[in-house]
């Protein structure tokens, strides 16, 4: 009796730790210390978990369980530390994949202890395909942002034959449940049809709505590790799930509303879907010509300009060139330059992944300014240097009804005096539009890598 | 029907804190600017990893026997640690960035 007091009490604390984890992670203050509460919250729990068991167990399951989490904290570990900061959505993903799959294969083994009690095994099912679709989503979402499945793969009719899957998986689960099979061989299907339903479900949506993805299968494996604190009663597993359930949920529901679209349609496509190929119709509509530019031009114009914003995108990650920015920032502000940095709320491959790419250099905090309160500015602000960015200044979102990114808010720098766009070639954007703002008579196109032209552009104003 | 009535008064206290649950998670969100958008997801994405539990306990809990089990159980587990160690990780690691500078 006391010790189930005590892991009960243990697992309290736990729940305590991470709604308290959570909240302190909401402020830049209290964030870091917030995540090592619920990291601590979560080892005590592990740790009561295994040593407060009741019951005989032989030695070798304790061995293969501490096998088990030195392994996983070891490879974990070290992945976490290795890879770089512009790859951290993908290890995100990569993750929460590996959660969904230990709340599958909960479920897979689960299942001969509990046939013929309806509930148990409905839940024990419903954990199955969660976790399996959250595994294998995220699986794809990873290859998806890594580049190595870079384009949106659609069988015809996919949003049919999507909805069919999933709807005879549903009632495939329910037959399980309902019958009170004692097959496993079902169970199996039902696990790797699952699989399969993740792998259809994601592969159709674009590279762009990944992020929005990422967070609803956060969601997914939250509700998922919830399934299985319901099974067990075990409390700490409720609580944890569900409030990542919802918090997830609130989350990607901010995420699409950030880029102005619905759930349906990041689910569904609309994104350069079969019917309107947004590419070429657009490329149609646009004309003019694009203006080339050289570095010491820019250099001039930003040497005897007052106020400068810079707009930085994914590109700029991907050249590695945060520090060149930051060095050219500094340069600037200390010619009397007054420079500040535009954040989409989208900007890179994350909400707030621009940000923590900035941070890692030393950006000043109060220089990242959030789309809505930089917009205004733009009207008296001299050079605009759009550094790595596309989608997130196309004007289409504004004027073009037609396009995929129509009502998307966007970043007006087109009332920028003069705007020079860094690009390595005239390749559209992430989600594959064409953009006038780069026909603008305003803008000047400056071509090559986002690092070596900062670093051309910071040595040629050093001279002046 | 009395099925489902049954269900609910046997398992009140669950349902009440997987609904306060879905409030607290709700409210956490809402104030959150956005720029600690993405640590968040991350810190979620380990808390999320509290699966490991149920890892565990299917170990605990499985029948000496049953290889299969004990197989598919040890990967749960590395799985749900691989999940809790470097979701908290790498939250660590973009939070050590906002670190307030003087």
């Amino acid at each position: 009796m006391e010790y189930i007091f005590s892991l009960e009490f243990i697992y309290l604390i736990a729940s305590m730790t991470y709604i308290l984890g959570l909240k302190m992670l909401g402020k830049p203050e209290s964030a870091r210390r917030g995540n090592l509460i619920a990291a601590a919250g979560m080892t005590m729990a592990i740790f009561g978990t295994i040593f407060l068991y009741q019951g005989e167990v032989p030695t070798f399951i304790y061995i293969l369980i501490g096998t088990a989490i030195l392994i996983g904290t070891i490879i974990g570990w070290v992945i976490a530390k290795k890879v770089a900061m512009t790859k951290m959505p993908e290890l995100v993903s990569l993750f929460n994949g590996m959660g969904g799959a230990s709340a599958a294969l909960i479920g897979l083994i689960e299942f001969e202890h509990y046939t013929g009690d309806q509930l148990s095994t409905a839940t024990i099912v419903a954990g199955i395909i969660i976790g399996s679709i959250s595994f294998s989503g995220s699986m794809i979402a990873w290859a998806k942002l890594n580049g190595t499945l870079n384009k949106p793969l659609r069988l015809p009719k996919y949003n049919i034959l999507n909805n069919l899957v999933i709807i005879s998986l549903f009632v495939f689960a329910g037959f399980i449940a309902w019958s009170g099979t004692e097959s496993q061989l079902l169970v199996y299907v039902l696990f790797f049809a699952a699989l399969a339903y993740g792998i259809l479900f994601v592969l159709p949506i674009g590279g762009a709505d990944m992020p929005v993805v990422i967070s609803l299968l956060n969601s997914f494996t939250g509700l998922a590790a919830a399934l299985g604190g319901f099974l067990y009663g075990n409390m700490v597993m409720l609580t944890g799930g569900i409030l990542v359930g919802s918090a997830g949920t609130i989350l990607t529901f901010a995420m699409c509303n950030a880029m102005n679209r619905s759930l349906v349609s990041v689910i569904f496509g609309s994104f350069g879907s079969a019917d309107t190929p947004a590419g070429d119709t657009d490329s149609q509509t646009i004309t003019g010509s694009i203006k080339k530019t050289t570095v010491s031009d820019v250099a001039i114009l930003m040497n005897y300009s007052q106020r400068v914003i810079i707009v930085p995108g994914y590109g700029l990650a991907v050249a590695q060139a945060q520090h060149a920015i930051h060095e050219l920032e500094q340069l600037l502000e200390s010619k009397g330059v007054s420079v500040k940095y535009a954040i989409h709320p989208v900007a890179g491959r994350m909400p707030g992944h621009m940000n923590v790419l900035l941070a890692e250099t030393n950006v000043d905090y109060d220089k990242l300014v959030e789309m809505e309160d930089v917009n205004p500015e733009f009207s008296n602000t001299d050079v605009v240097f759009v550094v790595g960015a596309n989608d997130v200044v196309n004007p289409a979102a504004h004027n073009n009804p037609a396009s995929p990114i129509y009502g998307m808010p966007i970043l007006d720098v087109e009332n920028a005096k003069s705007i020079i766009i860094n690009k390595r070639s005239m390749n559209p954007g992430y989600a594959g539009i064409e953009n006038e703002l780069f026909y603008n008579q305003k803008s000047s196109m400056l071509f090559g890598d986002a690092k070596g032209v900062i670093q051309a552009l910071i040595s040629e104003l050093k001279g002046m | 029907m009395n099925e489902l009535i049954e269900f609910i008064s046997n398992n009140m206290q669950m349902i009440y804190i997987v609904v306060l649950m879905i409030f607290v998670g709700v409210e956490i969100i809402g104030h959150v600017p956005a720029v600690l958008h993405t640590p968040l997801m991350s810190g979620a994405n380990a808390i999320h990893g509290v699966v490991i539990i149920g890892a565990i306990l299917v170990l605990l809990g499985v029948n000496p026997e049953n290889y299969l089990g004990q197989a598919l159980g040890f990967v749960a587990v590395l799985l749900g640690t691989l999940n809790v160690v470097g979701g908290f990780v790498v939250t660590d690691r973009m939070l050590e960035m906002f670190k307030k500078k003087k």
